[in-house]
């Protein structure tokens, strides 16, 4: 080895060893992050903290099919009583009787602070007449046996007040005691866990305590019950924990058959195991360098990085590939004037295509963009001047000029029939034309990780469970939880109107549960004092059929509340409400937030009108709430990314042009190399489009890449058509085969991922860098020494 | 999600004083039923696709000096709508559809699933399902006593289910041929209520 020899190879272990260490340093993860914005707008950073804190974010669906109902109800109550007792959930929730009962004690004993009625008009004599009535005609219907125990106690009933508020839309059913699916098959339970929903190792840990207890409360069933009850989990934690194993799982498995497949085909190849060894060189370099840029650029290195790097390590051995069949073939030096130049060139423009998703703001790509630029960049760096240092002076390699001979032939019969490549255009065309309606997918969803089948069953869940998906909601914050329940109040008092007109079908608050400590000490001194409410009483019930002795109990029960301690959040602890208050009065970094959900009227979508009076009620007065469409705002955010991935594709191809007439200083050149690549994008467009596909992100990405990858070929053959005298055309076609197979075979890999990031963009470059190449093959020029036998 | 998911979807059962659970263990015993009257006037009545006629009801209520008064329009829709429009003394709408009782006063609204709610199933089911001529589900609730003749019958309805029989103690529908004239809940605490249905309102 030479002084730069040494140079470069102590330069490389120094580099390895830096790389080493931050990789080795770095955070990991494979939760959504890769899928939130980079810098989210404020609309944007909400959705975010929803998706991450958000009381949807932590909910736990559950549903135990099998056995019969009896089974069931005793299994859900087992999990009741096991996770009850759990401080990692907030709340378990299955229909009991005994939680229905503490709840509507608790609502039946503070009715006078919850009530929304609760004012001082409330109680004035004609109002007192008119709600008795309607008390009254409430006991005539058919609800009347459920009303009439509470008569005496709630004559002017505020219970049903509170109740109306709360809104009962939408029961879940009963079997046996506990909730169940609407076909009655299934019983289900609702858990929130007290960890944010990003906290996908405490989610994690609260699906397993879940398994755990129903595993214990099947123990305890008859044998012949035991076999057929199961446990089917779902719900966004639950989706966040089997994205992160489906991942990590992918991430191993990928990178272990990419890397062994190109092993096979290198060995098969080369002959030679010092050859596969050193051509590796580069790979494992670049996958440091990647992983190290972008551990030093990202907070955390997210494992879908990992799973695009696959790819990598397709690309960065075909540099060793080209040195190694066709500078082998050269004496010494000259392999750096006559191949370094197009691997250069051919490394750029890939470089520069990557570069391009450096801006992106979907995180996920902006990382592939740097993972790829930083290890290109080393992988070419690598194969320039470390490769060639440790090249033994003979490297025993298989002899491959007979296939390169072989391949000459094929070469010339595609030159033959490449008037065949104008119906490329026009069959694409065509088959755009036809589906111009379903060109792009709109749909987030198209990105998740998670299957369609899962999706469908938590939403189906979600209606037997009576909670339609929150798409709407309100959101105000405050310093303290007070005066962000008092906001929350004022807001929920200017969209009331909006429910009594039937714009929006209700909403809920924490004020329902627990109302901020000003308007409970307001709804107490609304309450008359005894002596004054019975004298009351006795006039609003002149001409009503009920005597003031039937009234006596209400007497005492509202003195008793005109005095009693203000209730605090504590006082909620062993009800479901708690739950919601927790869910729905937040602490954020600067305080305290207070969510109102909104549901919409008749459908599950807000028109544009009931949106903007929703927003007109909430931006009338002091406390200033802000309307957030969690589905819109999601759509909006995947539609940014679309434009945008479609922005930077274009810009990603503009530079590659200007590169490569940069350095090629002939347009007809540049137009000879970039023909084969936007044929094999056109192509590959048509074949995704008419497989049934809608073209996501990462299509549209795969296709910039197809034209950052495929350049590498063209280039090759443009420089055998230039300067034929110095370049072996058919080791030079042997090495191109190769190269391509490699960065096939590792795009195919990913195309079988069941992580549709992933597979969409694998399987828009596999097929895309193989047409790049055999386009490029059958527009290649006849150069001069082909003729010469 | 939360709030409601998390407990308060069907919170409304907290109005649930029986025990759900007792209701849904009801039997189902042999029809005693051999008369062939009553055969003859379930048959007339599964025939009738649609009714509409008006209505007077008293409710007599031992915690009220006087029974409450209120008339209005009964519709019917074969074999699972009904509704009973109450117009006086104030309007108030009950409609009953595939199970769903659906109640609305002045602005407010509830919705009960009649499967969550057994006390309420008597005073609804014995109703519709005479008038769907619906045998069966009439057995799955009561024992079932039929008196008298095409012309004029009577049917005697006592619930089965313990549960039930806590709150409603029998029901007697009387009616001529496919036509119901009266309706007589008596409730165990010795509230009863009488409801005279008019003739049949022709559109």
């Amino acid at each position: 080895m030479n002084r730069a020899g040494l140079r470069s190879t102590a330069l490389f272990v120094l580099f390895a060893l830096v790389g080493a260490l931050i990789a080795a340093r770095a955070r990991y993860s494979a939760d959504l992050s890769a899928f939130l914005p980079r810098s989210p707008t404020a609309t944007q950073q909400l959705l975010v903290e929803q998706l991450r804190e958000g009381p949807a974010a932590r909910l736990i669906l559950v549903a135990i099919g099998g056995a019969d109902a009896g089974a069931r109800a005793r299994v859900s109550m087992a999990l009741g009583r096991a996770l009850r007792t759990d401080p990692a959930f907030a709340s378990v929730s299955n229909g009991e009787a005994q939680t229905l009962e503490r709840d509507r004690a608790f609502l039946f004993q503070h009715r006078y602070l919850l009530s929304e009625a609760v004012t001082p008009a409330h109680f004035t004599v004609p109002a007192l007449h008119e709600a008795i009535v309607g008390s009254l005609q409430a006991l005539a219907s058919a609800e009347g046996p459920l009303l009439k125990p509470l008569f005496a106690h709630d004559p002017t009933g505020e219970l049903l007040t509170i109740l109306d508020a709360i809104g009962t839309e939408r029961t879940p059913r009963s079997s046996e005691g506990v909730w169940s699916s609407r076909d009655g098959a299934q019983a289900l339970l609702v858990l929130q866990t007290r960890a944010p929903g990003a906290d996908t190792d405490a989610e994690e840990a609260a699906c397993a305590k879940v398994r755990q207890a129903f595993a214990a409360a099947r123990a305890a069933l008859p044998p012949q019950e035991r076999a057929a009850l199961t446990l089917r989990l779902s719900g966004p934690p639950v989706f966040a924990v089997a994205s992160r194993a489906l991942i990590e799982g992918e991430v191993v498995r990928l990178s272990g058959l990419s890397a062994l497949f190109i092993s096979l085909l290198l060995l098969f190849a080369y002959r030679s195991v010092s050859a596969l060894l050193l051509g590796l060189v580069p790979v494992a370099a670049g996958a440091l360098t990647g992983v190290a840029a972008v551990a030093l650029g990202f907070p955390a290195v997210h494992g879908l990085t990992l799973g695009f790097g696959v790819t990598l390590i397709g690309e960065a051995v075909d540099y060793s590939i080209y040195l190694f069949v066709q500078g082998t073939s050269h004496a010494g030096g000259d392999w750096r004037h006559s191949v370094w130049p197009t691997i250069r060139l051919g490394a750029l423009t890939s470089i520069a295509g990557f570069a391009a998703l450096l801006p992106s703001n979907f995180q996920g790509l902006a990382q592939l963009g740097l993972y790829s630029v930083a290890g290109l960049t080393a992988a070419a760096l690598t194969t320039r001047y470390v490769l060639p240092a440790w090249l033994p002076a003979r490297l025993a390699m298989r002899d491959l000029r007979a296939p390169g001979a072989w391949l000459l032939r094929v070469l010339q019969q595609l030159r033959r029939v490449r008037a065949a490549l104008v119906l490329i255009p026009l069959v694409a065309g065509v088959i755009l034309v036809l589906h111009r309606g379903a060109l792009l997918s709109h749909d987030l969803a198209a990105l998740s990780p998670v299957p369609a089948a899962e999706q469908d069953f938590a939403e189906q869940l979600s209606a037997d469970l009576g909670a339609p998906d929150v798409r709407y909601m309100v959101l105000t914050s405050a310093r303290q939880p007070e005066a962000a329940l008092a906001a929350a109040e004022s807001l929920g008092q200017r969209l009331r109107p909006l429910v009594d007109t039937g714009v929006i079908a209700g909403f809920d608050s924490a004020s329902r549960y627990l109302p901020s400590e000003a308007l409970q000490r307001a709804r107490q001194q609304s309450l008359p004092p005894a002596p004054q409410l019975q004298t009351r009483l006795s006039e609003a019930l002149v001409g009503l059929p009920v005597s003031e002795a039937v009234l006596q109990p209400v007497l005492a029960e509202v003195e008793q509340a005109r005095t009693t301690a203000l209730l605090r959040r504590a006082d909620l602890e062993g009800t479901s409400f708690a739950a919601a208050v927790d869910a729905l009065l937040v602490p954020t970094s600067g305080g305290y937030s207070a969510l109102l959900p909104i549901a919409a009227a008749g459908s599950v979508d807000l028109s544009d009108e009931a949106a903007a009076r929703v927003r007109q009620a909430i931006g009338a007065g002091n406390e200033h709430g802000v309307l957030l469409d969690l589905k819109g705002e999601t759509n909006r955010l995947y539609l940014g990314y679309l434009k945008q991935a479609i922005e930077l594709s274009l810009l990603g191809f503009a530079a590659i042009v200007l590169l490569l007439g940069a350095m090629l200083r002939s347009a007809v050149r540049v137009m000879r190399v970039l023909a084969p690549l936007a044929l094999a994008v056109i192509a590959v467009a048509g074949l995704l489009i008419a497989s049934g596909h809608s073209l996501t992100i990462l299509h549209l990405v795969g296709m910039l890449l197809i034209v950052a990858v495929g350049s590498n070929y063209a280039l090759f053959f443009d420089r055998s058509a230039q300067a034929p005298q110095e370049a072996s055309v058919s080791l030079t076609l042997t090495s191109l085969l190769l190269a391509n197979t490699a960065t096939v075979l590792a795009f195919g890999v990913l195309a079988f991922s069941r992580v549709p990031v992933l597979s969409d963009l694998g399987s828009t470059v596999a097929p895309g860098a193989f047409l790049a190449l055999l386009f490029a093959a059958m527009l290649s020029e006849r150069a001069a020494p082909e003729h010469i036998p | 999600v939360s709030a409601r998911a998390a407990g308060l979807a069907g919170v409304l059962t907290l109005l649930c004083v029986a025990p759900c659970s007792a209701f849904a263990a009801a039997g189902t015993a042999p029809s005693a039923q051999a008369d062939p009257a009553f055969a003859q006037v379930l048959t007339l009545l599964a025939a009738r696709r649609h009714g509409h006629a008006p209505f007077t009801e008293v409710h007599e209520m031992a915690m009220l000096k006087e029974p409450l008064h209120s008339s209005g329009e009964l519709f019917y829709d074969a074999p699972d709508r009904l509704e009973k429009r109450t117009l006086t003394p104030r309007a108030e709408s009950l409609v009953l559809d595939h199970g769903i009782l659906t109640a609305q006063r002045g602005p407010h609204r509830h919705v009960l699933e009649l499967s969550a709610y057994p006390q309420v199933v008597p005073f609804v089911e014995s109703i519709r399902a005479t008038l769907a001529g619906d045998e069966a589900a009439l057995e799955r609730y009561f024992s079932i006593d039929f008196q008298g003749e095409l012309a004029h019958w009577t049917l005697h309805l006592t619930p089965k289910d313990p549960a039930l029989a806590h709150t409603v103690k029998d029901i007697t529908i009387e009616g001529e041929r496919d036509v119901l004239h009266s309706v007589v809940i008596r409730q165990s605490d010795g509230d009863r209520s009488l409801i005279t249905i008019g003739p049949e309102i022709t559109p």
